[in-house]
């Protein structure tokens, strides 16, 4: 039987790659009688769809001085673009 | 060769600075090191200009530079600071489980349906705080899997890891920053709602 500890693990590498049938199947069947590893995965996964969608959007909603360009970055790049 | 009228490099600090600012600052959390490799880009963009083909957009080509250049310091940070023995070894959350492996607490419930976390900005700082408190090797792993979707190929020859040693590295990053994210998002975003 699988532990939580071991499926958690294999939640993971089945993000990553797939699993042997085996492997699968005694995950598949834990998840069906373990909400907190149900639930885990589900996080897991929310993370993941969360981080890619934050790499896809263009413009980020809502700026903020820290995510900017400061002036003298700026000044610094100018000028080493101007003497290279 | 035919290029768009909007070329002039002193421009492009101002037209694309911010935008490739951000872009690195997401994958390498560190504001020096991130303007260091923006100015790279720009620098190695105005060398190079003549290789620019106009057929894709100036700040695609730009952004591709710099991801190059993301890749590198990933590269140069796992020679100079590679996994240990015992990063691979240990459980990364070992109170989370009995001695039978069993959760002792497991994951909360983390309400309604999240999924537009992307769009809240503090979601974001909160995840980049929980990622720098990862070793660098745990959060570069995690940056290029899930934040870039490369592959489990590419990411080995970047971190010079096997792929067994690469699940590892990312279970125990996936774990870490979960139980992170809960403790410093989600359990707060809860209460803060009763």
């Amino acid at each position: 039987m699988l532990s939580c500890k071991d499926v958690t693990q294999l939640i993971s590498e089945s993000m990553d790659a797939s699993l042997p049938i085996g492997k699968r199947i005694g995950v598949r069947l834990h998840l069906l009688i373990c909400k907190f590893c149900l639930r885990y995965e589900r996080q897991l996964l929310l993370i993941r769809e969360t981080a890619r969608r934050l790499a896809a959007i263009e413009e980020p909603p809502i700026l903020s001085a820290g995510e900017l360009l400061s002036a003298e970055a700026k000044e610094r790049i100018r000028e080493s673009l101007a003497n290279p | 060769m035919a290029k768009p009228a909007n070329t002039d490099p002193a421009e492009w600090v101002d037209r694309y600075g911010d935008y490739l600012f951000r872009y690195a600052m997401l994958r390498l959390r560190d504001r020096s090191t991130a303007e260091d490799l923006v100015q790279e880009t720009f620098l190695a963009a105005f060398k190079d200009y003549g290789s620019f083909s106009g057929k894709s957009s100036e700040s695609t080509w730009l952004v591709g530079i710099l991801k190059h250049k993301i890749i590198d310091h990933f590269r140069r940070q796992s020679r100079e600071a590679p996994l240990g023995e015992k990063d691979l070894r240990e459980h990364p959350d070992p109170s989370s489980f009995d001695g039978s492996g069993h959760w002792t607490s497991g994951p909360a419930d983390w309400g309604g349906n999240p999924a537009d976390l992307y769009r809240e900005k503090k979601f974001l700082d909160q995840l980049t705080k929980c990622l720098s408190g990862l070793s660098p090797n745990l959060a570069n792993a995690f940056t290029l899997r899930e934040i870039e979707g490369a592959d489990t190929g590419e990411i080995c020859k970047v971190l010079n890891v096997t792929e067994t040693n690469l699940w590892v590295i990312l279970h125990r990053a996936r774990m870490l920053l979960r139980r992170c994210l809960e403790a410093n998002w989600f359990e707060k975003s809860s209460k803060k709602g009763s």
